[in-house]
């Protein structure tokens, strides 16, 4: 069980840098494709600073709430990828090929720019879910009355 | 090429791998493997795999060593210290030698950023030179594992959400 940590300063400096780390992360993931970055690292990074919320504030902290509620979450990532490569199958092309994204007004390099930010999207979704999840299932093995989230 | 800065990079890799190997306790090894991930990013990011850097630098420094500290959180204190005992002729004498067979095997690898090596002449090309008007993506990195493979990028995302199912399945309890 984790509880809240008692240093003042280790509270008051995680309030200021958890979403600083969440600006950073949506910044990697929506500049992945013009610097380094990519949905991985950002999905690694949006859970690292969910992660440091529970670690910091103690499950039970208001700031916490965001990492609760992210473990409903688990899947939408998959699906949200795997979707696109269906919406592919529908526009009349290949699996995953975004071309055939059937976008009317796009043409098909933008139509592919398009693609690649939607899967950075669900691969960043599917990599913070999971990351949160693994830390749940590690932090609160004994505790039955915990593992309701 | 000088070696002003790739030799003290490489000797930090080296005492760290082995002082996570020598080390009596979990949980120090398992800083010191933090800190291998860490002087491994610099080092990718030396080479130019700045993308990969990021990687080793987000996962192998911040999140792997999490991971670890809350699983040796969950043991008892002398699982922690581990006890060694010297290990056998056989290895000792086998496994330096698999390191010299090794070493006499890199000789004949390409040189690093070799324009004529097998892996720079095959796909590399087609991708360097088509990636920015096919997908309008800048970083190359990127359009090669969303678009070009992103058949692979989907198993690997797949592959992360089964090792989140498989830990909440084996380590939740269920609720009744």
């Amino acid at each position: 069980m984790i509880h809240a940590h008692d240093s003042v300063i280790v509270r008051a400096l995680s309030r200021l840098l958890i979403p600083l780390v969440q600006l950073y992360a949506f910044y990697i993931l929506f500049f992945g494709q013009y610097s380094p970055g990519g949905g991985f690292v950002a999905g690694v990074m949006l859970g690292a600073s969910l992660i440091f919320s529970v670690l910091v504030f103690g499950l039970e902290g208001s700031a916490s709430a965001l990492a609760k509620k992210a473990l409903h979450g688990d899947g939408l990532g998959l699906i949200l990828f795997a979707g696109v490569g269906g919406l592919c199958l529908i526009g009349g092309g290949e699996f995953l090929n975004y071309t055939n994204l059937a976008v009317p007004w796009l043409e098909h390099s933008a139509r592919r720019s398009l693609g690649i930010v939607l899967t950075q999207i669900g691969v960043a979704l599917d990599v913070a879910v999971t990351a949160v999840s693994i830390v749940f299932s590690l932090a609160f093995i004994d505790h039955e009355e915990d593992s309701h989230v | 090429m000088t070696y002003s800065f790739e030799v003290p990079l490489l000797a930090l890799l080296m005492i760290t791998a082995a002082g996570a190997i020598l080390v009596k306790d979990l949980i120090s090894a398992a800083f010191i493997l933090g800190s291998y991930s860490f002087f491994l990013a610099l080092v990718w990011a030396w080479l130019g795999a700045v993308d990969l850097a990021f990687v080793e630098a987000v996962v192998g420094a911040g999140l792997a060593t999490v991971f670890f500290l809350l699983t040796l959180f969950q043991t008892d204190p002398k699982d922690h210290s581990i006890r060694r005992t010297t290990p056998p002729l056989v290895a000792l004498l086998g496994l330096p030698t698999l390191g010299l067979l090794l070493l006499y095997a890199a000789d004949d690898l390409p040189e690093f950023g070799d324009p004529a090596s097998p892996a720079s002449v095959h796909v590399s090309p087609v991708y360097l030179e088509n990636s920015l008007q096919d997908t309008r993506t800048p970083n190359v990195v990127t359009a090669i594992i969303m678009d070009y493979r992103g058949f692979d990028t989907l198993i690997e995302t797949a592959v992360v959400f089964t090792a989140g199912i498989a830990c909440a399945a084996l380590l939740r309890k269920t609720r009744t």
